[in-house]
């Protein structure tokens, strides 16, 4: 038996003459999927599977299929005769181009054992005679040259019985250590710095030990941790030769892992005779290996020379959910294994230009990461540790002058110690800057447009359509305030099911009944203020809202679609996010939720305050064009009347119309109060949703209300208004009744209606989401909605027939999307990830749903 | 909605002949189904000296929900709020037109078949309308009413007494007065009733075009309105409907806003929508209003209008930057676009807004949105993207040049390092041009009250130190260029009413990498083996 070793992820090429048995081959030792079969494909294009014309057709779609596969990182097996190089050399292009190593297979039998087998084929019987010699001789030329054109791993089996006897061998890539989940300390850039390295691990926790001189050569952690060194531990720094005792003595324990950086690979060639440039810090090196006691110095430096020489570029931890390469990685060359791939390991890229330093810009690939696994890396000195869309760099330039970091994974703590002294002066300032920099860096449109799904952890995927990211992506743009400042944006609410009170379209009794059959037993009823939704963002300084959301504000105030619901030249933002951080630090809740900042969901008023332009337009006009038709119309009606005319029915209903047009414009009316500055604005806070590594949206209301009460009562200003609240028991026929008057108070005193809510905040039902909240607005407030004639018996019932399904369906999409936001903004995921939900809830917006509803 | 029609008489000619003449007995009230409602016509007073015939139309609301556009998913239409409370139950609207052509048909072909002798009378006529919704207000119901011979009186009407800071509303209480045939008053108020409404959510049939032309035959032509009459017919009938498709999702997040589609949807001003509809726009759109009224450098030489100006100078500057393929970011409806696509030294054109309205006009300008209608290499050239400069676009990479005319202020500021890096960082074309308004040049604009932006979406307006500023840090943090140069008059005082920057990228920071020159110089990186 001969075992054939394959990478787990390759292109395999098989080589051989028609009738060599490639197909069978490929049947035999690999999926039906895996393998692209150059007849299969001219059968695809040409519906003939012998087909010599449709040859250049088929072979752009082999590798048209090859290409998606291996970008897919499927192995992939080429079923076809590969003969002639050429043929080869574009399969070798696809798996470069994909990052994969090309392996072939060469199946290597004599022309008569192939002629026989074709002849036993149908579709082959009738191939001229020459064709399989013609085969056999190719392959012969090309066997000597396949190494050279690229081919990493050539297998050649002569003969059937050794193909017959043939066994795939699956083989693990070096870089592929997802088995291994750690937990690891991922230690950044040590550049010679011994003593700081000695100072982190103790700090980390590991024991050191030392040879008989008390140098460090070992070092484990009681609990079974590995540490892993993301490179440059070398060069520039005072002990060089000590580092690498330590790690290199840590890693053939087993207790470490290692990757190389630049300056390894500088120093592996630099030992290994190699000409090289010795700046950058490795004359440093190169003297201190020089200065070792005679008797070891060889030797030593031969076992660093072995141990550069072994380390592999990158590596995937922890089941893929973690990447460690010296310069950062890409998420395409994740596991792969080309020059490239290795180079981009361990140089990073640049743009090609240099700064005012002379050194080169390097390229913000982190700025572009999207995938799912962190990127721990190092290379690039930068002031201090920060995430950036899943990466991190460790690389806090100890040896100049700066701190030795390392990263607990998957604690994801940071832990430093602070450089000794400055070891080596740096050429620029630690503060890199790709172009654009850090500051207003924007995200990437195809975060956001398009058609999307997003994954979400309460409702599973939610997908967005096009032309609904393409509306909010208008209003996003122009409108809405930067996107680190907009973590949420507040998801639609479905109403009650329809009423069949005479009367009535919705009435608290559907409400009640609605939750108790999803078993949810206890409700909260709030008042519902009429005013305009406002999400506040509120930072304790501008230094936290700096360190949190990186740009430096007191916080915002935006509306529903994240436009900021102030001029911002007139002050008031700043004159409620004052008053409302006030109130938050007179009610102690900075302290008590270990927070400086925190997001609220709120109701501003009154309601003729941001939707003046719309009451004015729609609904005063509306009633103005009543008010000025009725009078006359009435009096005509009057007269025709005193002449005899029979016009009572007529009248009788023109004059129930002049009534309810009347009682629509009361209902506005109620909404509408004349603002001077600050003098009648009133904010209604009804939710905490997020605080510092926190989603409050599932603390059951009883408790939100609690923060809500404190913060009215602290409020100094005025400002502030308590939302009236009724608990209640939907299994309690009392308890129901009384929801049920309380409403009805509420709305008869010009009350818009009421919002009921689980009273556990976050309820679901078999593992669904049940809705956070639905509405029952008052009878009179729906004028507004449905018309000033909505209550006439004939229309009540027509509109009785009103669908929810929908809107109860996006609500809850876009609950789940809200949910999302606050929890990706909980666990410090990167902002194009909060962006794209909270993007989504708009997008959803726009989805075309009943309006009045 | 209501409507009376008031005559007076003697002996010889009693006034109830209105009764022929309308074919409705002045004794009986009757009822008439048309399409949005029952309408009602009853006489208040039918006596020999004065006689009123009333009509009343009893709308009904769910008539005016769209019909026959999709149903949302809900099974509800798909409409807007607007279109189910609005103010056509009640105002003088199209909708009254169309009761009026619907009872009353004889009339209005002057047809009287009891007593023809009546038809051609010229009768003593009051209408009086208590709410007629007036674009344009009194003064334009005087021009469209007074040269017919109309005697006209109208009133504004309040919009809620309760809060008179509001002011008036659009409906005027309207009473006409004049000698005339009833046939032609009737035809009068059918005509220009609707176009006097200035309504969005009401969708005027696609033949009404055509019942205009014929109601108007006898006094249209002659009318000194009436191309401003035919004109807003049009609009009726194309641009509201297109444009109502084609806003729809941006109508629902104005709604869920508690705005007007217009407050959010107004990357392209409306007039020049309906110009864009009409196949006819002229050379100014798409351009800030005051351009129009730009002082002429030189009284002698013809007035070129600001825009045009601005165009020039851009289109000077593309062509000495030798650039083949461009960037227009924040194209608008495509003015400029038309402009680059006739300079054949340019391979590509690429426009990109944020605007899916302004898009969908560009490619009308462009005559995209026909196959067939360019020929498939023009078409090739040029390409639409929906695009927001606040948000990186690997598509804008590599192009010899970028325009961005008038874009950057109608950001707001502190996005402005977004659209930079966007620009500048991301993409980095070879040229990128960057015009602006100064706003010191305010001052010389007569119509531009002091203090004012040249346009409502202005989000600031820099002046010339400023924008010198900006283009200077932006130049040296991205590797550019800058120079600058006025674009209209350049007053010696306040400088000119636009200002250019041309940014060029500096020769040694190309975009595309490169192995550079690595301070650990780099060396070729081995593959890596695998067991």
């Amino acid at each position: 038996m001969t075992r054939l070793a394959v990478p787990d992820l390759c292109l395999v090429v098989l080589v051989g003459a028609t009738g060599s048995g490639k197909s069978s081959f490929a049947r035999r030792h690999f999926l039906p999927t895996q393998t692209v079969s150059s007849d299969t494909c001219r059968g695809v294009v040409s519906d003939d599977e012998g087909s010599q014309e449709a040859t250049k057709d088929a072979f752009d779609l082999v590798h048209y299929i090859v290409g998606k596969r291996l970008a897919a990182g499927r192995l992939t097996v080429v079923d076809a005769t590969n003969v002639k190089p050429e043929d080869r050399r574009h399969l070798v292009e696809v798996a470069r181009e994909h990052d994969v190593l090309p392996v072939a297979i060469v199946l290597d039998v004599p022309p008569e054992v192939c002629a026989e087998r074709n002849s036993t084929r149908p579709d082959r019987a009738h191939m001229p005679a020459h064709v399989v010699p013609r085969h056999v001789r190719e392959l012969r030329r090309g066997l000597r040259s396949l190494a050279r054109e690229g081919f990493r791993t050539v297998h050649h089996l002569r003969g059937a019985a050794e193909i017959e006897a043939a066994e795939i061998a699956l083989e693990p890539r070096y870089n592929d250590l997802r088995h291994l989940t750690g937990p690891f300390d991922i230690i950044g850039d040590i550049h010679g710095c011994r003593s700081e390295l000695e100072s982190l691990l103790g700090e980390l926790g590991y024991a050191v030990e030392r040879d008989e001189s008390g140098r460090p050569v070992n070092a484990r952690h009681p609990e079974g941790r590995t540490a892993v060194f993301v490179g440059d531990l070398v060069d520039r720094g005072p002990d060089s030769p000590g580092v690498l005792r330590l790690v290199m003595g840590m890693v053939e324990a087993g207790n470490a892992l290692c990757i190389p950086g630049n300056h390894e690979n500088k120093l592996g060639r630099a030992l290994s005779g190699r000409t090289v440039q010795t700046t950058h810090g490795l004359a440093e090196t190169l003297a201190q290996l020089e200065a070792l006691p005679e008797g070891e110095r060889e030797e030593f430096t031969a076992r660093v020379r072995t141990f550069i020489r072994g380390l592999i570029s990158h590596y995937l931890l922890d089941g893929g959910k973690l990447v460690v390469a010296h310069a950062g990685l890409i998420e395409k060359y994740h596991g792969r294994t080309s020059g490239r791939v290795r180079s981009f390991a361990l140089y990073g890229d640049t743009t090609g230009e240099t700064d005012s330093y002379g050194l080169p810009v390097r390229y913000p690939w982190a700025e572009e990461y999207r995938g799912r696994a962190s990127v721990v890396y190092g290379h690039t000195p930068t002031p201090g540790a920060k995430w950036l869309n899943n990466t991190l760099c460790l690389d806090t330039g100890c040896v100049f002058g700066g701190r030795l970091t390392a990263l607990r994974w998957p604690e994801r703590q940071i832990v430093d110690v602070p450089a000794e002294r400055v070891w080596y002066e740096p050429v620029r300032p630690l503060v890199p800057e790709g172009p654009g920099g850090r500051e207003g860096r924007p995200l990437d449109l195809r975060d956001v447009s398009g058609r999307r799904i997003i994954d979400t952890r309460h409702a599973g995927r939610i997908s967005v359509r096009e032309e609904n990211a393409a509306a909010a992506l208008e209003v996003m743009s122009r409108f809405a305030v930067d996107p680190r400042l907009l973590a949420y944006l507040p998801p639609t609410m479905a109403p009650s099911a329809t009423s069949a009170r005479e009367g009535y379209l919705e009435h608290p009794v559907e409400a009640f009944a609605g939750y108790r059959a999803d078993g949810v037993r206890h409700v909260v009823c709030e008042e519902k203020h009429m005013g305009s939704r406002a999400v506040v963002l509120v930072a304790k300084d501008e230094e936290a809202a700096e360190r949190r959301f990186g740009l430096a504000s007191p916080g915002t105030v935006v509306t529903r679609t994240g436009r900021p619901f102030f001029d911002p030249s007139d002050g008031r933002e700043a004159a409620v996010l004052a008053a409302v951080r006030d109130a938050i630090t007179a009610a102690g809740l900075w302290k008590s939720l270990e927070t400086d900042w925190l997001l609220l969901d709120c109701e501003l008023m009154p309601w003729s305050l941001k939707a003046g332009e719309l009451l004015r337009r729609q609904y005063a006009a509306v009633g103005a064009a009543a008010g000025a038709s009725f009078p006359p119309a009435l009096a005509a009606l009057r007269s025709a009347a005193e002449r005899g005319v029979d016009v009572g029915a007529l009248t009788s209903r023109q004059e129930a119309r002049d009534g309810a047009a009347s009682l629509f414009r009361d209902a506005y009316r109620r909404y509408c109060w004349t603002v001077d500055g600050m003098d009648g604005v009133r904010l209604a806070p009804f939710q905490l949703l997020a605080a510092e590594g926190r989603s409050l949206a599932a603390v059951p209301h009883a408790e939100q209300l609690a923060w809500i009460d404190a913060l009215v009562a602290a409020d100094g200003t005025g400002l502030l208004r308590e939302t009236g609240r009724l608990f209640v028991d939907t299994e309690d026929e009392a308890s129901v009744a009384a929801g049920g008057r309380w409403w009805t108070e509420l709305t008869e005193a010009g009350g818009e209606g009421m919002v009921v809510k689980p009273a556990e905040a976050l309820a679901t039902k078999d593992h669904r989401l049940v809705q956070p909240g639905v509405k029952v607005r008052g009878r009179e407030y729906l004028r507004i909605i449905y018309g000033p004639e909505y209550t006439e018996p004939e229309r009540l019932e027509k509109l009785r027939g009103r669908g929810l399904g929908h809107k109860r369906s996006l609500a809850l999409r876009e609950y789940a999307l809200g949910l999302e936001a606050l929890d990706r903004l909980a666990a410090g995921e990167p902002l194009w990830r909060v962006h794209e939900a909270v993007f989504a809830v708009l997008a959803l917006e726009s989805e075309p749903v009943d309006p009045r509803l | 909605m209501f409507l009376t029609i008031s005559t007076s008489g003697g002996p010889d000619a009693p006034a109830t002949d209105l009764g022929y003449l309308l074919h409705k007995h002045p004794d009986r009230a009757q009822r008439f189904s048309t399409s949005y409602g029952d309408a009602h016509v009853f006489y208040p007073e039918a006596g020999a000296d004065r006689c009123t015939a009333a009509l009343l139309l009893e709308v009904d609301p769910g008539a005016l929900v769209r019909r026959g556009r999709g149903k949302g998913r809900g099974g509800a239409p798909d409409a807007t709020l607007a279109e189910y409370v609005n103010d056509r139950p009640y105002a003088a609207s199209s909708l009254l037109a169309v009761a009026l052509k619907a009872v009353f048909a004889s009339a209005m072909k002057g047809r009287c078949d009891a007593r023809p002798e009546l038809v051609d009378a010229p009768l003593p006529l009051t209408l009086a309308l208590p709410a007629v919704p007036a674009r344009g207000g009194a003064e334009l119901l005087a021009r469209l009413f007074a040269p017919l011979g109309w005697e006209v009186a109208a009133e504004p009407v309040a919009l809620d007494e309760r809060f008179p800071e509001w002011g008036e509303s659009r409906y005027l209480a309207v009473r006409l007065t004049g000698r005339m045939r009833l046939a032609e008053a009737l035809q009068h108020l059918y005509v220009l009733l609707p176009v006097l409404d200035g309504a969005k959510h009401y969708w005027a049939a696609p033949d009404e075009v055509d019942k205009l032309l014929r109601s108007g035959e006898g006094w249209l032509p002659a009318h000194p309105e009436r191309d401003l009459i035919v004109r807003r017919y049009f609009q009726r009938r194309t641009s509201l409907v297109r444009e109502a498709d084609e806003r729809l999702e941006m109508a629902r997040l104005a709604e869920a806003d508690d705005l007007e589609l217009e407050e959010l949807d107004n990357a392209v001003a409306a007039e020049e929508a309906e110009e864009a509809a009409e196949g006819e726009a002229a050379g100014t759109s798409g351009e800030d209003a005051s351009d129009a009224g730009v002082p002429e450098a030189a009284p002698a030489e013809r007035h070129v209008p600001l825009a045009e100006q601005r165009r020039t100078a851009l289109l000077d500057a593309l062509r000495a930057s030798g650039a083949r393929r461009v960037l227009d970011l924040g194209c608008g409806p495509g003015r400029l676009m038309q402009d680059l696509v006739k300079e054949r030294q340019l391979e590509e054109i690429v426009g990109v807004d944020v605007s899916v309205r302004a898009l969908a006009i560009a490619r009308r300008k462009l005559r995209l949105d026909r196959a067939g209608s360019i020929s498939e290499r023009q078409a090739g050239r040029i390409k639409l993207l929906q695009g927001a400069l606040t948000y990186t676009d690997a598509r804008l990479d590599g192009y010899d040049a970028a325009v961005l005319q008038e874009v950057i202020e109608h950001l707001d500021e502190p996005r402005l390092p977004a659209l930079e890096h966007t620009v500048f960082g991301a993409a980095r074309p070879g040229t990128v041009l960057v015009t602006t308004p100064n706003s010191e040049y305010n001052v010389r604009w007569e119509t531009l009250p002091a203090g004012h932006a040249r346009h409502s979406d202005h989000r600031f307006e820099w002046d010339r130190a400023t924008f010198r500023g900006w283009a200077e840090k932006v130049a040296s943090r991205y590797g550019y260029t800058a120079e600058w140069r006025p674009i209209g008059p350049d007053d010696p005082e306040v400088g000119p009413p636009t200002q250019l920057a041309v940014f060029t990228r500096k020769p040694d920071a190309d975009p595309n990498p490169k192995p550079a020159a690595d301070p650990n110089a780099k060396p070729d990186a081995p593959e890596e083996h695998v067991r």
